[in-house]
């Protein structure tokens, strides 16, 4: 039996993600795996699904986003919101992290398509700014949002907590800049890899399906798209809802690795953005598998330069601008004809 | 009358917004591209200024002097190792290659600097203006920024108007390839735009430090993200639009920080740009785009 071509890529790339999970249990297994690197795993799963999510957006559907970020950021509340407020009743820990990840995911989903209606309708640039701009207003509601559970109800506060005139059985759940304290840490490294894969199989088969080439023929030419009678808006909300709310599950993931849960420009704010756009870009733009493997690389290459501390972020903003320079140089494609293997 | 001083201290704000939006949208304009490591000029024009008037002892106004001619030079230097080998290259690859430019900047500023906040002494040597029996203080740092804004506004409109570099600049914005046929050199007219704006980046620079007075290698960020909202606020690619959007920008911020929440204040900005690029997509003065099929 023959298979298809994209079958076999397909299986490549989930073949890499499983034999990377085994190499590092075997490792973890007979201790060869330092603490440094056992606290990495799940962040590698986390950045690999924001990698390969914003790729939609960003490879296939052709948009620039800049607010990435914030889809984690509201995935990873709402998710911790739930499980703060479940701790007692559901008592599965699994069962409650399933359902979290699910809230966080369709709560992102939820924001993105509010967002992706009215961005979508701008073009390159102006799409990108304002991708940012909501990225931040995400993070910035973040920090003064006051939440509190008591017998009767929800009470909500943008002022502090004292506000929320809850009676003596109150809960303080979201505490503005404070964040969230204590989420339960069920996120696992095998639990990670669950996710990744799921979210491999959605979108690798999104990009095979119907939908997924209708996404592209938008990318390549959106006049044309349109004048066989593909809807423009709603493919494009249609992906860029499945990227967010895949960001909204690895925001989950991160929630519930950490014990307190902030809102800080460096986990949610523009530059955690970028920082998985960089991702996206080294790793090739459209390429799912390169994703993964930039994501990982990327994510571990910092973490094992700490022995050079200071110089480490000096290193890796030379290694990308040397990348982008040998990529996209008159005088380096010149150089690469030359030594090519392919001819 | 508080709000009077509010509003002065908007502008001035905005003024600062302004200066730095205008390198963002000259370079946009010409190179098309988004130059996120402006706003870590802005950051060595302040650190430049600082050395200088701290450490080596120079007066304050040759001291920004300096600071503006080393930050012209970091502005050719970068344009010519980081962006001028990707004139062909995807908007994207570019837009990466800026980021590792600003990453660059900030790492090499936390290494010779380090990581603490230093303490900016204000270079202004202006007195304090009290009006309205003193109920309206407007502070020596504000009128001089004010003023800046204004000279620089000036300046630079009449050196597009008037110059022949002005015409290149101008016509290279307009259509790249025929202003080359038409003997215009691109290579030389994208580097003076570059040297510009990284020369009003280090004044911006230095009066930020002096209206705001701390300085550390994240100082140019989030004024340069600021200031990129305001160059698309006004329409980007329009030197006036980046006049209106800076001022605009800086007393929505100051007003919302003083009547609403200092904490919101930079979601209620941000929530602005969105609704005005619903109405108008491509910003208050910027040009409607036809398509062609």
């Amino acid at each position: 039996m023959k298979m298809k071509k994209t079958t076999k890529s397909n299986l490549i790339t989930y073949g890499i993600v499983i034999v990377f999970y085994i190499v590092m249990q075997i490792m973890a297994g007979t201790g060869s795996l330092s603490s440094l690197l056992k606290g990495l795993l799940v962040p590698l799963c986390i950045y690999s699904i924001m990698a390969v999510s914003l790729n939609l957006t960003v490879g296939i559907l052709g948009e620039l986003s800049l607010g990435h970020a914030g889809f984690m950021c509201v995935g990873a509340f709402a998710s911790a919101f739930f499980s703060m407020c479940t701790k007692e009743t559901i008592t599965n820990g699994a069962i409650r992290f399933v359902i979290a990840i699910l809230i966080g995911a369709l709560v992102a989903a939820i924001f993105g398509i509010l967002i992706g209606i009215p961005v979508l309708r701008l073009r390159g640039d102006y799409l990108a700014i304002v991708t940012l701009a909501f990225g931040e207003i995400i993070k910035n509601i973040m920090n003064v949002l006051y939440v509190g559970v008591d017998g009767s109800g929800l009470h909500v506060s943008i002022k502090s907590a004292s506000q929320l005139q809850m009676d003596e059985t109150g809960k303080l759940i979201i505490n503005g800049a404070q964040g969230i304290t204590g989420t339960p840490n069920n996120s696992t490294f095998t639990a990670g890899i669950i996710i990744l894969l799921i979210t491999l199989f959605i979108i690798l088969n999104f990009v095979n399906s119907r939908a997924g080439r209708a996404v592209m023929a938008i990318r390549d030419n959106r006049i044309a798209a349109e004048s066989v009678g593909i809807n423009i808006s709603a493919y494009k909300l249609l992906a860029f809802a499945i990227s967010a709310s895949m960001a909204g599950a690895a925001g989950a993931l991160y929630a519930h690795n950490l014990s307190t849960l902030t809102a800080l420009p460096k986990n949610f704010g523009y530059n955690m953005s970028i920082m998985i756009l960089v991702y996206v870009v080294l790793g090739g733009i459209g390429n799912i598998r390169g994703s993964i493997i930039a994501a990982m690389l990327l994510t571990a290459l910092p973490e094992l330069l700490r022995s050079f501390a200071d110089y480490r972020m000096l290193i890796y903003s030379i290694v990308l601008i040397a990348v982008m320079l040998f990529n996209w140089s008159p005088k380096a494609r010149e150089l690469r004809d030359k030594y090519s293997l392919k001819n | 009358m508080s709000f009077i001083t509010y509003l002065i201290n908007g502008i001035s704000l905005g003024s600062v917004y302004a200066i730095i939006a205008l390198g963002y949208t000259m370079v946009y304009g010409i190179a098309k591209m988004l130059n996120f490591a402006h706003g870590d000029v802005i950051m060595v024009g302040g650190f430049v200024a600082f050395t200088a008037i701290t450490t080596l002892g120079i007066s304050p106004l040759l001291s920004v002097l300096i600071s503006i001619v080393i930050c012209t030079a970091l502005g050719i230097a970068i344009e010519k190792i980081a962006y001028k080998p990707l004139r062909k290259a995807t908007p994207l690859a570019v837009l990466i290659t800026a980021i590792g430019v600003s990453y660059f900047l900030q790492n090499v500023a936390l290494l010779v600097f380090g990581s603490d906040t230093k303490l900016f002494s204000s270079v202004v040597n202006v007195p304090d203006l009290s009006l309205a029996e003193g109920q309206i203080l407007i502070t020596g740092e504000t009128i001089v920024t004010i003023l800046a804004c204004i000279v620089i506004m000036i300046v630079l409109s009449l050196f597009i108007k008037k110059t022949k570099s002005g015409q290149a600049m101008l016509a290279v914005s307009e259509d790249k390839g025929a202003a080359e046929l038409m003997g215009v050199n691109v290579n030389k007219t994208i580097s003076l735009t570059f040297a510009i704006g990284s020369g009003l980046a280090a004044i911006a620079g230095v009066l930020l430090c002096s209206a705001y007075p701390t300085l550390n290698p994240y100082t140019g960020a989030m004024p340069g993200i600021k200031a990129f909202v305001a160059a698309v606020f006004g329409g980007i690619g329009s030197i006036p639009g980046a006049f209106i959007g800076g001022i605009l920008l800086g007393v929505i911020e100051n007003l919302s920080k003083a009547y609403i929440s200092s904490q919101l204040s930079d979601a209620i900005v941000f929530s602005v740009l969105i609704i005005v690029l619903l109405v108008k997509p491509t910003g208050i003065l910027g040009k409607k785009i036809s398509e062609k099929v």
